[in-house]
C-alpha cells in the first residue's frame, strides 16, 4: 500500500524539448497526490496525456522533469518490476502458451515465491475473479473479458502491489460485457482496498468507478474532485463540456461597468463573485441544461426542437445566433415557439479564459 | 543496446559483404593481375571492364533484355493477380479452396522439371527467344505468389469499405481502381517487389527460352566463361552490374521492407 | 473478420490467373506425364511403356543417391538458416538509421541473380585467387573445393547460407515487429527474465512466420539448381549433384525424355507431399 505523489512532473517525447513551446510537451507541471487505497479515474480526451501519466507512474517511461514518489520513497529511477505496481493494458496481455493458472502464477514465480504459497494465492485470486473453473485451461482460449481478468489477476496476485493501473481496459470488450467487468472492478476495489488508477476517455466509466476523478486536457490537470463536484461545480469549461450528456451550455458574456454579467444585454445572476478580475479576458457563462428552466421572464428564445431521449427531453432553444439547451422532464409541456429561460443562479458560473471565476 | 547484441548483426553483415567486396575487387582489375597474384585491392585500378560492358552491344543488351522481361512479368503478374486476389478475399465460389491450393503448388514446382517442356511449348507457338516468352513463363510461380501476397493484404481491409462504395453507386471497376487499390498500395508494392525479385534472379527458364534476341545477361556471362576462357575481370564487372538493379529497388522500398515481409498476414 | 459471400461470378475475376498459370503448368505437365509413360526412338514416334520409366528411376542407384544428397543438403541448410535467422532478427535494432542500414544490406544477397551468386562463390572459394579459399589455405587447412568433396559441400552450404539466411531474418523480424509493446511492458512489470520473454512471448508469436520461412526454405532448397551448378557443376565427380542438377543432365543433356519425365514427376510429388506434411504438422500444433 502506498501514497503516490507526483512532483512537478513534465514529460516530452522529443529529445530536446523547448521550455517555452507548449506543443513540445505531453505533460506540463503536474503535481498530484493519490491517497492510499482510493479508486481514481484519469479522464480526458485522446492525446491529453493520460496514458503518458500512467506510464510515468508505472515506470515504463522516465519523466523529462520531476519526481515520482511512493510513500516518500523516490522511485523515479526504478524499473517497473521494482516499483510494486501492476498495469492492465488496453488489450488483454496473456501468455498464450500457458494455462490460466500459470499465467496468474507467473509474477509470483519470477519473484521466487514457494510453490505451495503460489498455489494458494492463485486459487484465492481466481475465486475472486470467477476464474476458478478455468484454471487448467489454456489462456489463449478465453474471451476478451476473461483475458482482461487474467491481466488483472496478475496484478492482484502480488501482495506487494501498491497500486493497480488501468489503461482503458474495456476498449476491446464487447459492449454488453463492459458493465459486468466494470462492476467486477468496483467490487474488487471494495474488497481489496488497493489504490486503483483507471485511465479512460469514457465519462461513464470514470464517474461510476472512481471516488475521485482527475480530468486532464492538453497535458494539464484541469480539475480533480468527486463525480458530484465535477458535475455541479466544473472548474473549467472543458470539464463542463466533457462531462454530462449533453454538456454544459457556454454563452458568451460581458462584465459591465457595475460588475454584472450580461448575456446579450440581459443580466444573469450567477455564483461567481470576483467578476472584476475577469474583465479583459474571454468571458463565458456556463450552466448545465439540467439547471435551465422555462420562466415567465428571462432570456427570450425561439424553440427549435425537442428531442425525446427517454426519461426526459432535450430542448434546443435559440437566442439570436446562440443555441441553449435545456432538459425538460417527461410529461412537462414545452412551449411551441417562443419562451423565456431562466438559469439556476447557484449553478451558473462565469468562466474567464476557460477557468471558473471564484 | 548492449555491445554484444550489436556484434551479431555486424558480423553477419560483414560476412554478407565479403564475397561482394571480392567481386568488386576483381571487377576493377584486369584479368592478368587477377590470375597473376593475390591482392586485396587492385594494384592497377582499371575501369576497362565496365567500359567494355557498357559499350559493347552484346553485353549491355543482356541487361536490357533481362530488365525487359522482368518488368513485363511484374506488370502481367500483378495485374491479373489483383482481381483474382479480390475474388479469393471477398467471395466463396465453387472450388475456391482447391483453386487457391493448386495455385500455391505451382510455386513448389522445380524449374528443372519445366525446362524441357517449356522449351518445346514456347517453340511450338513461335515465341522462342522473345521477352514475352520469359515473362509468361515466370508467371508460373510469380502469379501464385502475387495472389497470395495480395489476398493477405486485402483480407485486412474491412468489407464495409466495399459495401459503402457499392451503396454509393460506384460501379465495380471504378471502386476497385479509385478506392480499393490505393488502400492496399503497400500490398501492391510488396507484390511487385517479390515478382521483380524472383523474376530477376531466375535463370534456368530464362536461358532455356532464349538464344540471341532476348538473351538475358546470365546467358551472356556463361557464354563468355566457357568460350573466351575466363575473362575474369570482365565477368566480375558484369556480375557487379547485375547487383545494381536489385540494390536500387531495395533502396526505394527500404521503409517498407520490414512491414512488407509481414505480407499483411503477420 | 467479415465473412465471404457466395458468388459464382467471381470466376470471371480469377479467369485470367487460371488461364495464364494453367497454360504454363497444365500443358507442360501433360507433356511430362506423356513422356513419362512413353518411349521414343526419334522421328516423333512414341510407344506406350506404362510404368517402366518410373520403375527404372526408383530403382536406379543414381537417382537414389541424388535424392539422398538432396535430403542431406536441405536438412543441413534448414538446421543452420532457421536458428541463425531468428537469432539475428532478435539482435537487430528496433528502429533508427541502424535498422535501415541493416535491412538494406541484409536484403542484397536476395536480389542477386542466381548465376552471379554461383559465380561469385566459385571464385571466392578458389584456393589461389579467392579470398576464402586462399585464406583457409593460409590458415593451414588444405581446401580445394574443385577436388575435395567435403570442401565442395562446405562451400555449397556456405553459399546457400550466405544467399538465403536474410530471408529468414526479414521474415522473423517482421514477426517480431508485430508484437505489440504492451506484451513487453507487461513482462517487465511481471518481472520476467529475458529467456522467459523469448519463450513465452516472442517464440509463440513467431510461430506463424517461422512456418512460412520453413516452407519456403524447404521448397527452394529442394529445388536448387543454377547457383549450385555454376558453383560446382555437380562435382567433384557427382559429390554435389543434387536432384535438379541430375534431372537437367538427364533431360537437356542426354535427352532421355522418358526417365527425365518420370523423375520430374517423382521429384514434384516429393516436394508436394513433404510441404503438405510440414504444413499439417505445424498447423495442427496450433489447434489443440
Amino acid at each position: 500500500m502506498a501514497r503516490i505523489h507526483l512532483e512537478q512532473l513534465s514529460h516530452s517525447y522529443r529529445p530536446q524539448p523547448r521550455a517555452e513551446v507548449e506543443a513540445d510537451w505531453a505533460l506540463r507541471g503536474l503535481d498530484l497526490q493519490w491517497a492510499d487505497g482510493g479508486a481514481y479515474a484519469l479522464l480526458g480526451p485522446s492525446g491529453c496525456g493520460k496514458s503518458t501519466l500512467l506510464n510515468l507512474i508505472s515506470g515504463l517511461l522516465q519523466p523529462t522533469q520531476g519526481r515520482v514518489r511512493f510513500d516518500e520513497r523516490d522511485v523515479t529511477a526504478l524499473e517497473p518490476g521494482q516499483r510494486n505496481i501492476a498495469q492492465v493494458f488496453q488489450f488483454p496481455v496473456v501468455y498464450d502458451t500457458m494455462s490460466v493458472f500459470d499465467n496468474l502464477a507467473f509474477p509470483l514465480r519470477n519473484r521466487g515465491m514457494a510453490e505451495p504459497d503460489v498455489k494458494a494465492r492463485v486459487i484465492e485470486i481466481a475465486e475472486m475473479l470467477d476464474l476458478g473453473a478455468s484454471l487448467a485451461n489454456r489462456a489463449s482460449g478465453l474471451t476478451a473479458d476473461g483475458k482482461q481478468k487474467i491481466s488483472l489477476g496478475r496484478g492482484l496476485v502480488r501482495s506487494d502491489v501498491a497500486a493497480i493501473l488501468f489503461d482503458e481496459p474495456l476498449t476491446v470488450i464487447d459492449p454488453h460485457l463492459k458493465w459486468r467487468l466494470r462492476s467486477k472492478l468496483k467490487e474488487l476495489h471494495q474488497r481489496v482496498r488497493r489504490t486503483m488508477i483507471y485511465v479512460t476517455h469514457d465519462q461513464t466509466e470514470a464517474l461510476t468507478f472512481a471516488e475521485q476523478v482527475v480530468v486532464m486536457f492538453d497535458g494539464q490537470v484541469v480539475q480533480s474532485g468527486t463525480p458530484v463536484e465535477l458535475f455541479e461545480r466544473p472548474a473549467h469549461t472543458f470539464v463542463g463540456h466533457f462531462i454530462g450528456s449533453p454538456g454544459m451550455n457556454l454563452l458568451p458574456c460581458e462584465i459591465d461597468a457595475a460588475g454584472v454579467a450580461r448575456f446579450a444585454g440581459h443580466a444573469v445572476a450567477n455564483a461567481s463573485r470576483d467578476l472584476n478580475a475577469a474583465r479583459g479576458k474571454k468571458t463565458e457563462l456556463g450552466v448545465r441544461p439540467e439547471f435551465v428552466h422555462f420562466a415567465g421572464v428571462g432570456i427570450p428564445v425561439q424553440i427549435e426542437r425537442a428531442s425525446d431521449v427517454g426519461r426526459f427531453r432535450i430542448v434546443d432553444a435559440r437566442h439570436g445566433a446562440q443555441l441553449i439547451k435545456l432538459l425538460v422532464a417527461e410529461g412537462e409541456p414545452v412551449p411551441e415557439r417562443q419562451a423565456h429561460l431562466a438559469f439556476d443562479a447557484q449553478r451558473t458560473r462565469v468562466y474567464a479564459d476557460g477557468w471558473a471565476v471564484a | 543496446m548492449s555491445r554484444v547484441k550489436w556484434l551479431v548483426p555486424t558480423i553477419y553483415i560483414v560476412f554478407l559483404m565479403l564475397p561482394i567486396y571480392w567481386l568488386l575487387n576483381m571487377s576493377f582489375k584486369n584479368t592478368n593481375e587477377i590470375l597473376g597474384g593475390f591482392t586485396l585491392w587492385p594494384r592497377e585500378f582499371t575501369l576497362a571492364n565496365y567500359a567494355k560492358i557498357l559499350t559493347d552491344r552484346t553485353w549491355y543488351m543482356g541487361y536490357v533484355n533481362s530488365l525487359a522481361y522482368v518488368l513485363m512479368n511484374t506488370v502481367i503478374s500483378v495485374t491479373v493477380a489483383l482481381p483474382a486476389a479480390y475474388a479469393f478475399s471477398r467471395y466463396r465460389f465453387l472450388g475456391d479452396k482447391h483453386l487457391f491450393f493448386w495455385l500455391l503448388t505451382n510455386r513448389m514446382a522445380p524449374p528443372a522439371v519445366f525446362a524441357l517442356p517449356f522449351f518445346q511449348l514456347y517453340s511450338s507457338i513461335g515465341l522462342f527467344d522473345t521477352h514475352i516468352a520469359v515473362a509468361l513463363a515466370h508467371c508460373l510461380f510469380n502469379i501464385p505468389l502475387a495472389v497470395w501476397i495480395l489476398e493477405g493484404f486485402m483480407s485486412g481491409v474491412p468489407r464495409e469499405l466495399d459495401e459503402t462504395a457499392f451503396v454509393d453507386g460506384y460501379p465495380f471497376w471504378k471502386f476497385f481502381i479509385r478506392i480499393f487499390m490505393p488502400t492496399i498500395a503497400a500490398g501492391i508494392g510488396v507484390a511487385c517487389f517479390f515478382c521483380f525479385m524472383f523474376s530477376w534472379v531466375e535463370l534456368l527458364l530464362a536461358k532455356t527460352l532464349t538464344s540471341v534476341d532476348a538473351k538475358p545477361i546470365a546467358a551472356t556471362m556463361t557464354r563468355t566463361a566457357s568460350t573466351s576462357g575466363y575473362e575474369l575481370g570482365l565477368l566480375a564487372a558484369a556480375g557487379a552490374l547485375t547487383i545494381v538493379p536489385g540494390a536500387v529497388v531495395i533502396w526505394f522500398v527500404r521503409n517498407y521492407i520490414a512491414k512488407g515481409f509481414a505480407l499483411g498476414r503477420v | 473478420m467479415s465473412s465471404k459471400t457466395p458468388n459464382q461470378k467471381a470466376w470471371w475475376l480469377v479467369l485470367p490467373v487460371v488461364l495464364l498459370v494453367a497454360f504454363n503448368a497444365v500443358i507442360p505437365l501433360m507433356a511430362v506425364v506423356n513422356y513419362s509413360v512413353q518411349e521414343t526412338f526419334g522421328n516423333n514416334e512414341f510407344f506406350f511403356e506404362g510404368v517402366r520409366w518410373f520403375q527404372q528411376v526408383m530403382q536406379s542407384a543414381r537417382f537414389r543417391e541424388a535424392l539422398q544428397r538432396q535430403i542431406l543438403f536441405t536438412a543441413i541448410v534448414l538446421a543452420i538458416q532457421l536458428p541463425l535467422g531468428v537469432a539475428i532478427a532478435l539482435a537487430m535494432p528496433r528502429r533508427g538509421i541502424g535498422l535501415s542500414i541493416c535491412l538494406v544490406l541484409m536484403a542484397m544477397p536476395l536480389l542477386i541473380p542466381y548465376n552471379v551468386v554461383g559465380a561469385m562463390w566459385n571464385i571466392f572459394a578458389l584456393p589461389d585467387i579467392g579470398l576464402m579459399g586462399k585464406g583457409l589455405n593460409e590458415l593451414g587447412f588444405s581446401f580445394n573445393y574443385t577436388r575435395q568433396p567435403v570442401a565442395a559441400w562446405i562451400t555449397l552450404v556456405a553459399m546457400d547460407v550466405w544467399h538465403w539466411t536474410s530471408l529468414v531474418v526479414l521474415l522473423a523480424y517482421a514477426g517480431l515487429s508485430a508484437i505489440p509493446d504492451a506484451y513487453y511492458q507487461a513482462a517487465r512489470i511481471d518481472g520476467a527474465s529475458k529467456w522467459a520473454i523469448f519463450r513465452h512471448i516472442q517464440l509463440p508469436k513467431l510461430k506463424h512466420v517461422l512456418l512460412i520461412a520453413v516452407l519456403l526454405r524447404f521448397m527452394d532448397s529442394f529445388m536448387i539448381y543454377t547457383e549450385a551448378v555454376v558453383l560446382t557443376g555437380g562435382g567433384p565427380g557427382n559429390a554435389t549433384t543434387l536432384l535438379s542438377i541430375d534431372l537437367v543432365k538427364i533431360a537437356l543433356g542426354q535427352f532421355d525424355l522418358g526417365p527425365a519425365a518420370a523423375m520430374s514427376l517423382i521429384y514434384f510429388l516429393i516436394i508436394l507431399l513433404s510441404s503438405w506434411l510440414f504444413y499439417t504438422v505445424m498447423t495442427r500444433d496450433e489447434e489443440h
